[in-house]
């Protein structure tokens, strides 16, 4: 029953992922690599959709996985089996709001907490990078091919973007899809995909 | 039943709105649910976007269940959530069934193969901002690194990692209480 292990796996998404949209990102990944649903390119295309569309990350994100695996049933229940913890969990602290917000074992709990949601992003963060920035068919048994492991084309692309989404005044408060945008269209022109 | 109608409205407005998500989404709900209806005050909204950023799940979720419940109890909590997720679910919807159709033509795989390396930027850069947030020590980096690694590394569920991770916040927290 697709339905029923979709739900529960989102449901342990909304559960456990602690940060917002972007803390799902490692539990979508596991999915995918535990079930077969879909690669982690494809999670990656998804991922990339989901920032350039109205809605936050996290649900478009997960509306969008579920369309993947299950059709239109498939993109509410992952969305609906997501927000259900978040639901209960804040119905019980809304009633308890006061004793929540000054209990220390929940303060000490996020201590440990923050670190490790920032480590599971960056965990994820670099399985992509290697997904998509380095040629793992040049590693073989036979040895490494040194000239074509790395990706240049999206290595300099990367490059180019690190620098004007960090350092560059005018561009760096630019919005996330203005950089998808142009990242698409040198995709094209040098030809990316390699077709 | 107006009121459920107006809280389902209101939030599919906010969840339209936000682009982005988190962060993005508070200057939207300060003028949609705090100016415009009026619905909570000013230090009730911060109160809830702080603990919707830190309790599980998708931020915006959290703080629409918030200011549901607090309109019209535990059914207002779940039709404001249904609001906040209901644009995304017709446009990506939408969207994921035209991409799924033209997904094989040459200049669409070219361009999300453009697309990925910026995805992969972006994600890099979410990771550096979390980071100055949450490795505030010694022991919180250890913290960051060894789930760095071992969530690379290991194919295990990320679900393992904040259980242990929480325990492992409250025994360091605890330790430093005693000795103190």
């Amino acid at each position: 029953m697709i339905y029923l292990q979709l739900f529960w796996e989102f449901f342990k998404t909304g559960l456990f992922a602690v940060g917002g949209g972007m803390a799902t990102l490692p539990f979508l990944s596991h999915i995918g690599e535990s079930t077969g649903w879909y690669t982690q390119a494809q999670l990656m295309n998804m991922l990339a959709v989901s920032e350039s569309t109205p809605g936050p990350i996290g649900i478009n994100m997960a509306t969008y996985v579920g369309f993947t695996v299950a059709g239109v049933p498939g993109a509410v229940i992952a969305t609906l089996g997501e927000v259900t913890p978040s639901i209960i969990v804040i119905l019980i602290i809304a009633a308890i709001l006061q004793q929540f917000r000054h209990n220390k074992y929940v303060e000490f709990a996020f201590y440990g907490l923050r670190p490790a949601s920032t480590g599971l992003i960056g965990a994820a963060c670099a399985g992509v990078i290697v997904e998509t920035l380095i040629n793992t068919a040049a590693v073989s048994t036979a040895g490494v091919d040194w000239a074509s492991l790395l990706k240049w084309q999206g290595l300099i692309l990367a490059a180019i973007l690190l620098v004007f989404t960090n350092w560059v005044k005018p561009t760096k408060k630019w919005h996330p899809i203005i950089f998808i945008g142009i990242s698409a269209v040198v995709g094209i022109v040098f030809r990316f995909g390699g077709v | 039943m107006k009121k459920y109608w107006e809280l389902f409205i209101t939030f599919a407005k906010v969840g339209v709105m936000t682009f982005g998500g988190g962060m993005a989404m508070l200057p939207i709900l300060q003028r949609e649910i705090m100016e415009n209806k009026g619905w909570v005050t000013e230090d009730e909204l911060t109160d809830y976007f702080a603990i919707g950023q830190c309790t599980p799940g998708i931020i915006a979720v959290n703080t629409a269940t918030f200011v549901g419940q607090k309109l019209c109890g535990a059914l207002g909590g779940i039709v404001a959530t249904l609001g906040v997720v209901f644009p995304s679910l017709v446009i990506i919807t939408i969207l994921a069934g035209l991409i799924n159709n033209f997904s094989d033509l040459a200049w669409v795989q070219n361009a999300f193969a453009g697309i990925q390396v910026c995805v992969c930027v972006l994600i890099l850069n979410a990771v550096v901002k979390l980071l100055k947030k949450s490795v505030v020590d010694k022991r919180t980096l250890v913290i960051f690194l060894l789930v760095l690694a071992g969530g690379y590394a290991l194919n295990v569920s990320p679900v393992v990692f904040v259980v242990l991770s929480a325990l492992a916040g409250i025994v360091l927290k605890q330790l430093e209480v005693k000795k103190a």
